[in-house]
């Protein structure tokens, strides 16, 4: 940077700064300047204040506006049929016949089911990750490739799970002799088991590296191994907050659209077993909002969006909850 | 005849419910050095944030009494006005991180979005480095990031920043505590050089430090000023039997 | 102490050690998998022909993504448009107001958010703007986007000017700066890598979005370029051709998932490596 300066109009650095403190008409014309300027200063930073306030606003009124607009849309459906719509067996838009009950069936069965194939393995990574290898660049590129899962589009889960998933599982249902669809809530569990690994393994993994290490070195001066420490103290101190991670990876298993709707083979009847096919709440509502004709119809497909949306924030809530309390302490 | 350019009359200050400053009256002479001491959570610090009111920066912070600089209350006026007139160094050197030496001297300006033209930020550059004593050092260097220096050479940088932006009056918030003794003596000497220009305010914990380089002393305790006198005066021959017991280390 | 158990001990230790190796390592398989079956069935369809053109119909071979791929950017760009400057503005409120009630009410929002399914978000995006509008349209997509970017962005910006020391921002005033170029001037800026950090993620994760989509953009055969009228966007022609029976569609589908994929992929990676690159030294 070009820092040469005109010698004539300073002062050499062994005298005080009088050029820039004696008020000469021309500092005197800048400090006016200077002054109207702050003045428009201040008025921009009342407007930017009180547009921060207007955003903090838009947040809650955005979720306010989420919550009213499903309500407000599901009223006839909520009119017509009532609560027991929700219990309801028989979905026949056809007919006029509208039960949630093989959604619901179908949504608590996929996401249980992936939610049990998940837990071993995130809690795996999280024990590795978080107690085992905490350093290095294995443990680092583990680490990186799980989150990447979780960066994966659903639409490419489900294509890969309808080109190759569905026919592995095609094959294995022929070997165990139930009828080979392949198609069904097995198939979109493995693949939303997939999908919700990195929720609880990177939130297990915080949690496990926060155990204070005065703990388990009093666990290790008894002569506990590796594993004992694990169990008796990591376990133990870590188990809400680890519970608070299954609970999210289950907030993101229930709302699953797209790899679920393309792998689950989108039939309205109540699931016999875990190899039939069926529906989820959110890849019902994928398949028919565009085509339900009747008001009712679509309204009913809002309901069973709004009985999603609510399971979904208190399950979130649940789990964030316990997070706070558990890192607060 | 020396003038008056910082007056506060029962002044308070408080923290929600946790009073802190409690009412101070002090007439601060242009063109000196003030040292405000006392111990710890004495309201020092805080009654040196409430002169250019930092101090209602922190949530639930609030103050009543009177403060004026040059006989305008300081809170009739635009906090931005305040602390232009104002300047502030503060504990810890804080240069702007993603800033060049160069462009933390001038940030008040820049910042600021006051317009300079080359030759002005030029000169005013090397003239607050200067003041500092820091330019020898820096001058070849003012493009670096202000976060290379070492710490006392930032907290000079600090006060060039301050020093640009043309105050009457510098506060300094312990401005040599987290510095080593060999900076610290170098900032020491700076002080006596400034106040030529400006009236230097100097909030320390460090009685020697107070006695070294101030003409007054205010001594702090408990929120209330206790003494406030020549410095000279203060640490021969205390008035109050608590300044007496501080400063012969009785109690810190 | 019996000298047999403790061996024992050692040894299951050991054996559980091992156990959370493998299955904590054959998380990594499956990604593996879908990576390596991507890249072989989409690389052999990727060529100039296959990004310039748009879909033959059916029977016809041949054919490209051009039009997905068109609206794609337009319902990015669109949506970020309308997310970045609301979202960044809402992270820094937080971070300034960190005890205030509309603060407590706003986080939680953001936080409730965070977790609505993306198929609600398209329903409601549907009775806000289809409806309205009279007809599908990719500015109605774009704001079902941008309402599942909000949240990112919001709690990354906030996270990120949180963390910067008191003393910058004590600095700046100072100095006698206004709050907001106390913000804009030296808390923004020095924060920087964070919030943009934020902001790529949040771009990545709307890209593979396809259920807000479904029913606001809806899909486009045709090349378009109105935003108010239904738009193509990769997501949904892959959604739509992967679930048909042509097999010169699945081709589409599988060229259109590798650029998808690794459009994703990349922006994560490099969202990693900026952060760490970018990061000012406080």
């Amino acid at each position: 940077m070009d820092t040469s300066v005109d010698n004539g109009s300073i002062t050499r650095s062994d005298t005080p700064l009088r050029v820039i403190n004696s008020k000469t008409p021309e500092a005197i014309v800048k400090t006016t300047q200077r002054i109207r300027r702050s003045f428009r200063q201040i008025r921009t930073e009342n407007v930017f204040k009180r547009t921060l306030v207007i955003m903090g606003i838009i947040m809650v009124l955005l979720v306010l506006g989420i919550l009213l607009t499903l309500i407000v849309q599901s009223l006839p459906s909520i009119k017509a049929l009532g609560p027991k719509y929700l219990w309801g067996r028989v979905w026949d838009p056809v007919q006029d016949i509208y039960g949630a009950w093989p959604f619901l069936l179908g949504t608590l069965l996929s996401s249980f089911l992936a939610l049990l194939i998940s837990i071993p393995f995130s809690i795996a990574v999280a024990i590795f990750l978080g107690e085992y290898y905490p350093k290095g660049w294995l443990p680092d590129l583990l680490k990186n490739t799980v989150e990447l899962i979780a960066a994966v589009p659903s639409v490419i889960y489900g294509f890969w799970g309808l080109a190759v998933l569905v026919p592995i599982v095609r094959n294995m249902e022929s070997h165990i002799g139930v009828e080979p669809i392949g198609v069904g809530i097995f198939s979109s569990s493995l693949i939303l088991a997939i999908m919700i690994i990195p929720y609880a393994a990177s939130l297990g993994r915080s949690m496990i590296q926060m155990v204070p290490s005065p703990l388990k070195e009093g666990a290790y001066a008894l002569g506990a191994t590796r594993w004992e420490v694990i169990r008796s103290v990591i376990l133990p101190y870590t188990k809400s907050g680890l519970f608070a991670g299954i609970l999210l990876s289950l907030g993101r298993a229930l709302g699953e659209t797209m790899a679920v709707t393309m792998v689950i083979g989108n039939t309205s009847i109540i699931p016999k077993s875990i190899f039939a096919p069926g529906n989820t709440m959110a890849s019902v509502i994928a398949n028919e909002f565009t085509e339900a004709d009747k008001s009712v119809y679509l309204s009913a497909l809002i309901e069973l969006g709004l009985v999603l949306f609510l399971v979904t924030v208190v399950i979130n809530m649940i789990g964030k909850k316990i997070i706070d309390r558990f890192t607060n302490e | 005849m020396e003038s008056t350019i910082i007056k506060s009359r029962d002044f308070n200050a408080s923290f929600g419910s946790n009073h802190v400053v409690k009412n101070v009256n002090i007439d601060i002479p242009r063109n000196h050095v003030i040292a405000v001491m006392g111990p710890s959570g004495c309201g020092k610090t805080t009654y040196l944030r409430c002169i250019n009111r930092m101090h209602e920066l922190i949530p639930g912070a609030t103050s009543s009494g009177e403060m004026k600089i040059n006989d305008e209350n300081i809170y009739d006026m635009h906090p931005i006005f305040v602390r232009l007139k104002i300047g502030m160094v503060f504990q810890r050197p804080n240069p702007f991180p993603n800033l060049s030496i160069y462009d933390n001297v001038i940030a008040g300006y820049k910042l600021n979005g006051i317009k300079l033209a080359k030759a002005d930020r030029d000169r005013i550059v090397e003239h607050s480095l200067t003041r500092v004593a820091l330019w020898k050092e820096v001058k070849d260097s003012l493009t670096k990031k202000g976060s290379f220096l070492s710490g006392g050479q930032q907290q000079r940088l600090c006060i060039a920043r301050a020093v640009a932006m043309e105050p009457e009056v510098l506060l300094f918030d312990e401005p040599t505590s987290a510095l080593d003794p060999i900076s610290t003596s170098t900032v020491e000497e700076l002080f006596h050089e400034l106040k030529t220009n400006y009236t230097l305010i100097i909030v320390t914990h460090n009685m020697q430090q107070a006695a070294r380089v101030s003409d007054k002393t205010a001594f702090f305790y408990m929120g209330e000023l206790v003494e406030y006198d020549e410095t000279k005066t203060m640490f021969t021959n205390p008035k109050d039997n608590r300044t007496q017991n501080y400063i012969t280390g009785r109690f810190s | 102490m019996n000298i047999g158990s403790v061996k024992y001990r050692i040894g299951k230790s050991s054996g559980f050690q091992i156990l959370t190796m493998v299955l904590a390592f054959a998380c990594v398989v499956p990604l593996l998998f879908i990576l390596f079956f991507i890249i072989q069935a989409g690389i052999t369809k990727i060529n100039w022909h296959f990004l310039v053109n748009i879909p033959k119909p059916v029977g016809e071979t041949g054919g490209g993504i051009a039009n997905a791929l068109v609206g794609s950017i337009i319902i990015i760009v669109v949506a970020s448009v309308i997310a970045v400057p609301i979202g960044i503005l809402a992270g820094v409120y937080l971070a300034e107001n960190r005890k205030s009630r509309l603060a407590y009410w706003c986080r939680l929002s953001v936080d409730i958010l965070q977790g609505v399914p993306s198929i609600v978000i398209g329903i409601v995006a549907y009775f806000w703007l289809v409806k309205p509008l009279g007809g599908f349209s990719a500015l109605s997509g774009s704001v079902a986007l941008a309402i599942m970017m909000l949240p990112i962005i919001v709690r990354s910006t906030e996270e990120t000017l949180k963390l910067l020391p008191d003393s910058l921002k004590e600095a700046a005033y100072a100095l006698g700066m206004p709050f907001h170029r106390v913000i804009f001037k030296v808390i923004v800026p020095v924060g920087v890598s964070g919030i943009l950090s934020g902001v790529m993620l949040s771009i990545a994760r709307i890209t593979g979005e396809t259920a807000p989509l479904l029913f606001t953009a809806f899909g486009n055969p045709y090349l378009s370029t109105n935003v108010t009228k239904p738009m193509q966007s990769l997501p949904l022609l892959i959604f739509n051709y992967a679930t048909s029976p042509y097999n010169d569609w699945h081709d589409l589908a599988w060229g259109a998932s590798l650029i998808l994929l690794f459009w994703v992929l990349f922006l994560n990676i490099f969202t990693k490596l900026i952060t760490r690159k970018w990061k000012v030294q406080l």
